[in-house]
């Protein structure tokens, strides 16, 4: 297969950055994105030349690692994967392909093709646990029995990689689909409920200071997600983040204190 | 007598730990504020313990190469965690789940060790759960468990194909806990090149800032590897790009002895190779053996037709078909451990029955499963005289629950549907069960230099059981670490802050910063993976799953002269003083190629074949690995030396008391 | 105020200002529509909502309160959504993942805004002056004639008819999208999208078939 390869090259942060133009060459249809690259590199690299920086480790799809965005969409054309799990049979001889870092001004380039994303840090640093000891000195695991479908349900939530494809995707530059999650699988199960409305408010709050955009409801996220991640949770987590304010002290958000006269 | 101390407690087996843990110094809570301590790693491992030292008080700093500490590789962890919880009544006990684990290890790891694991492990699931870890649940709202390799009980909880994930999510989230408190700093796109030591302790480290480049000095008064397996020595195998064993190797060449490098647990299904491109090779978990079934063809003419596509595998009858686990091992079945199911896929493959164009893998067909639990599901929906359809759609409704992560990712890679075709799979280098040596209180042969999970070598002998490594990282990081680090911590207590500004600082910055420029200035012919690929090469062909002593010696020589052809050859583009992937896959490829060497060594000496090193010299007639007691029941630990060829053995030697040790059978 | 910076609480408040808008829609609907059925009772209810003392003073300022803050909301929204991503895609194929409705609210909007300052012009500020400028005598036939007459022009039944197009496209976004923001979303919900769905074509075609009825009934 032959491609032409339109790839974003930054030399750092501060350098301004432009799409650069590869032909390349031999590239069969077994092979994964990444691995396309890698052949790319390897060329370059025996050019002379700098080879492209993206981010990847696993390759498998679970570390949330790789981040391009491929002809317009985050992880490429496929859905509920990311992009070390494409392969390059989703492509023909003689397409071009368009390759560009994941775009947000809360997740800054590095270089090239690597973004900072430690916004997501900060967000889940701001209340996506359980305040328990990890002394192990809690009661036995099954003295806390939770509903199957609450379960499954925070399980499904919990898969969120954190790769931000959803940031991507979003026109908005929104992470409601990724905080949404954090909150969901905590808001679903018992062991959460606690300090559930510290959690929605400071997680919150958190996601706004890092300059995501705010959620329109498009659902971009939701199709680009490489974990099938739903709006649902975005609902949830609107459900948490009102009622929090609710309960929360007046000063916290809203300035109504009675929780019915909002919906009913 | 040893120089080794391992430092096992007195007393009855099942007590050790209990009695360990009340004579072991403390240090009160004001002074563990004046302590620091650095984490290197961020996996199960190393989060659990960074976390835990934190919420006790010391000053955590952790390092990660990964752009956040939840993208450790533990996160690629499928199928499970073994916990002695006997919740199904099956039997299960610690001494049990002790039990299988020293079995499984093929009587190759230190007994106080394993049962310390096995008591741990039901608190680890009492922990994750109060975490708010989502592990699968049965309709009643209780814990489900399902079984791994090498057991006869259900022990294994799990969610479903992505345990690893959410037990490091959960053990990440009890990080963010105590960043959000200021207690643990985190450098991400970190990467430790060196340790340094002030007065035979270890008490710092040097990193540097993968972003940057910068080169920074980090003192503390104690050193945590965590830092995982060496598995990517190997080039092609199912960890991360950028798994590696720069940290082991560093602390090994600063006086950590390195014990048992030869005991690689090759897992025996993982998608096959598909080319020369290969960057990696991707893991279907042990859960799948739980109902996928594993043959090849009977006849060897099948199997070519097979591979030339002009039959396919629903062609052949049952009677077609050799079910070859089931067949050697009736009592285990598809669920002997994990060495056992790799030698005999390879037996199979290399006697000609191969399923796929290499001739390299075999099937593991779900078709039965789908059937039996088709079956079930019609009687559950009322349905008493299913159709053939009906109960294929049940049942694969069945298996997409269970499993539908991992089939979904085998169609991604393979480009073929295995709920009607059978999956190819072949074995592929997965865990490493050496690692650096470490006494009972996980501290290395230096003082102050401790080191957890994969990268020790403590806990499975010559092969791990499937479920277990989640088990230990996170026993050793929740549970064993906060004791036995303050025992050796308790004496620091006046120390003071250590300076970064010590003539030892000095040396060992400067030491990497030579190597670096070296490296970036070498101008050479190859990238840094051609030589990768090629030791990749002679480590799967000579020291790969059945090893001779020829093929040790050779491999030994070759990977020397490609260290030294790397060191002449390679090329590394950009510089010192900015983000370098190149650079810093050079740095890790200059460590496997010493490491390499030391493997080769290590299982040219060990003249016996146990769990993951087979040695083609000792096997039994049937092809069962044999094993010499009486020679070799000892835990090879290497000093270096200066050169990985020249390096110094030291044994430990390994006692039973509570066990009684005898030949590994699963027939 | 907290209710200006917080994001979900802005989108709250979109969502229930954008619900009370669809509402006003229905009532102005079905208030319109009878100039279609029969002319007198279009008169005497338009009589009774030009001279009622709660419609006048209480509803007309909140459903002009709801317009501008809706509006005022979006705009400030969609400007910081705008600054969250400064440096552009080269390539962004928004249509493989959303619609073209859902991404262009902004566009929808401001026609129908654009729309609502003609209508004030053709009826608000006439009615206004009407009652309260000119002090003119009460005459309750009046509504039905005057209606007819502003749809003469095809230009202006036009710009209407292209209006109520871009209101379908805003509410099928939007209104299905209010109940998601309120944090509704659950098994009733695909239900419900069905009916937002239905009422985003139905209320703004019936808007259209109005103003051409009306039109082509001169």
């Amino acid at each position: 297969m032959k491609l032409t390869l339109k790839i974003w090259r930054q030399k750092n942060h501060d350098a301004k950055g432009e799409l650069k133009t590869y032909p390349i060459d031999g590239i069969e249809g077994d092979m994964s994105f990444l691995e396309m690259l890698d052949v790319l590199n390897e060329g370059l690299i025996n050019n002379g030349e700098e080879p492209v920086v993206f981010d990847h480790d696993c390759r498998e799809g679970i570390c949330g690692s790789c981040s391009l965005q491929i002809n317009g969409e985050p992880h490429g054309p496929d859905r509920l994967i990311t992009t070390c799990q494409l392969h390059m049979r989703s492509f023909k001889d003689g397409d071009t392909i368009v390759i560009e870092p994941f775009r947000a001004n809360a997740f800054p380039v590095i270089k090239d093709l690597v973004v900072d994303r430690s916004a997501f840090d900060r967000i889940q640093q701001a209340g996506g646990y359980v305040s328990v000891n990890t002394s192990g000195n809690t009661v036995d695991a099954n003295s806390i029995p939770v509903n199957k479908h609450d379960a499954d349900e925070s399980f499904n939530a919990a898969t969120c990689i954190g790769c931000g494809a959803c940031v991507a995707a979003c026109k908005n530059a929104s992470a409601m689909l990724f905080t949404s999650a954090k909150i969901s699988q905590f808001a679903l199960l018992p062991q959460g409920k606690i300090e559930a409305t510290e959690r929605a408010l400071n997680m919150v709050k958190q996601m706004d200071e890092e300059g995501f955009g705010n959620c329109s409801n498009t659902g971009a996220c939701e199709i680009e997600c490489p974990k099938g991640i739903t709006l649902v949770n975005i609902a949830r987590m609107n459900r948490e983040y009102v009622s929090a304010s609710l309960e929360a002290p007046l000063s916290n958000a809203w300035s109504i204190d009675d929780e019915s006269s909002l919906f009913d | 007598m040893s120089i080794l101390d391992s430092k096992i407690p007195k007393g009855p087996l099942a007590d050790k730990w209990t009695k360990h843990k009340n004579d072991i110094n403390l240090i009160n809570p004001a002074n563990k504020r004046n302590i620091d301590v650095i984490v290197i790693g961020t996996g199960l491992a190393g989060g659990s313990a960074a976390a835990t030292l934190a919420e006790l008080g010391y000053n955590v700093k952790t390092f990660c190469y990964q752009d956040s500490p939840r993208r450790a590789h533990s996160i690629a962890a499928q199928g499970g965690i073994n916990a002695a919880k006997n919740y199904q009544g099956d039997g299960d006990s610690n001494y049990r789940l002790f039990y299988d684990t020293v079995k499984g290890g093929d009587y190759r790891s230190r007994e106080a060790n394993s049962y310390r694991l096995a008591e741990l492990s039901g608190n680890i699931i009492d922990q994750c759960v109060a975490q708010g870890v989502p592990f699968a649940r049965e309709y009643g709202g209780y814990l489900d468990n399902r079984s791994f390799g090498g057991v006869l009980v259900s022990r294994t909880f799990y969610a479903k194909g992505q345990t690893g994930q959410q037990l490091l999510l959960g053990a990440y989230a009890a990080m963010n806990r105590q960043i959000n408190r200021g207690k643990i700093q985190s450098f991400n796109r970190h990467e430790m090149l060196d340790l340094v030591m002030v007065d035979g302790k270890a008490r710092g480290i040097i990193a540097r800032d993968l972003v940057s480049g910068e080169i920074e000095r980090h003192s503390a008064h104690a050193v945590v590897i965590a830092s995982g397996g060496y598995g990517n020595v190997f080039y092609l195998s199912t960890n991360a790009m950028g798994s590696n064993a720069t940290a082991a190797w560093k602390i090994h060449k600063k006086g950590a002895y390195f014990a048992n490098p030869c005991y690689t647990q090759i897992h025996p299904t993982c998608i096959p190779v598909s080319g020369d491109h290969q960057s990696k090779l991707t893991l279907m978990s042990e859960s799948l053996r739980n109902d996928g079934r594993i043959w090849v063809p009977k006849k060897k003419e099948d199997a070519e037709a097979i591979r030339k596509g002009t039959k396919k595998p629903n062609d052949l009858s049952a009677d077609e078909r050799d079910f070859y686990l089931e067949r050697r091992y009736p009592s285990f079945g598809n669920l002997v451990p994990r060495d056992v199911a790799s030698r005999a896929a390879k037996e199979r493959c290399d006697a000609g029955f191969g399923v796929n164009k290499t001739g390299q893998a075999v099937f593991l067909d779900f078709a039965s499963a789908i059937e039996r639990y088709g079956k079930e599901r019609a009687v559950v929906h009322g349905n008493h005289n299913p159709t053939e359809n009906e109960i294929k759609t049940y049942g694969k409704q069945v298996i997409r629950e269970k499993y539908g992560n991992l089939f979904q990712m085998y169609e991604k890679i393979v480009d073929a549907n295995p709920y009607e075709t059978p999956m190819m799979i072949y074995p592929a280098v997965h865990y490493t069960m050496g690692g650096i040596w470490v006494d009972y209180n996980l501290q290395s042969t230096i003082p102050g230099c401790f080191v957890l999970g994969e990268a020790n070598f403590s806990d499975h002998g010559a092969n791990r059981l499937g479920a277990s490594a989640l088990m230990q990282g996170l026993a050793d990081g929740y549970f064993v670490i906060p004791y036995t680090i303050g025992n050796y911590l308790a004496e620091d207590i006046k120390t003071g802050k250590i300076p970064t500004d010590s003539p030892e600082f000095d040396e060992a910055e400067k030491n990497i910063r030579t190597t670096l420029e070296k490296l970036i200035n070498n101008n050479g012919k190859h990238s840094v993976d051609h030589f990768h690929k090629k030791l990749g090469h002679i480590m799967w062909e000579k020291c790969g799953m059945a090893r001779n002593a020829k093929d040790l010696k050779e491999a030994a020589v070759e990977i020397r002269a490609l260290r030294e052809e790397f060191w002449r050859d390679v090329r590394i583009p950009g510089g010192i003083n900015e983000m370098n992937a190149e650079l810093e896959k050079a740095t890790r490829v200059a460590d496997f190629l010493e490491l390499g060497e030391l493997f080769a060594k290590d299982a040219l000496n060990r003249n016996e074949s146990a769990g993951g090193h087979f040695r083609e010299e000792y096997q039994t007639d049937e092809g069962e690995a044999l094993r010499d007691d009486e020679n070799y029941m000892y835990v090879a630990a290497w000093e270096y030396t200066g050169d990985p060829g020249n390096e110094i053995l030291h044994k430990e030697a390994l006692e039973y008391e509570d066990i009684e040790v005898k030949t590994r059978s699963y027939k | 105020m907290a209710i200006l910076t917080s994001s979900i609480a802005r989108k709250v408040a979109m969502a229930l200002s954008g619900l009370f808008l669809v509402l006003f829609l229905a009532q102005h609907f079905t208030i319109n529509i009878t100039s279609v059925i029969d002319p007198e009772t279009f008169n005497s209810l338009s009589h009774f909502m030009g001279h009622n003392f709660v419609v006048q003073f209480i509803a007309q300022p909140i459903l002009i309160f709801g317009v501008v803050f809706h509006f005022i909301m979006g705009l400030i929204l969609e400007i910081r959504n705008r600054g969250a991503r400064s440096i552009k895609y080269q390539s962004f194929k928004g249509n493989n993942n959303s619609t073209w409705a859902s991404r262009n609210m902004l566009i929808s909007g401001a026609v129908i805004l654009a729309f609502l300052g003609l209508h004030f012009y053709d009826f608000w500020f006439p009615e206004i002056v009407h009652k309260y400028v000119e002090s003119n005598p009460m005459d309750p036939t009046r509504y039905y004639p005057d209606l007819v007459q502003k749809f003469e022009s095809p230009v202006r039944t036009g710009l209407y008819c292209l209006a109520f197009v871009l209101l379908a496209l805003h509410l099928w976004h939007g209104f299905a999208s209010s109940f998601q923001s309120m944090g509704w979303n659950n098994k009733y919900s695909k239900g419900l999208r069905g009916f937002t769905k239905f009422y985003a074509i139905f209320i703004p075609l019936g808007f259209i078939f109005i103003a051409i009825y009306l039109h082509l009934n001169q």
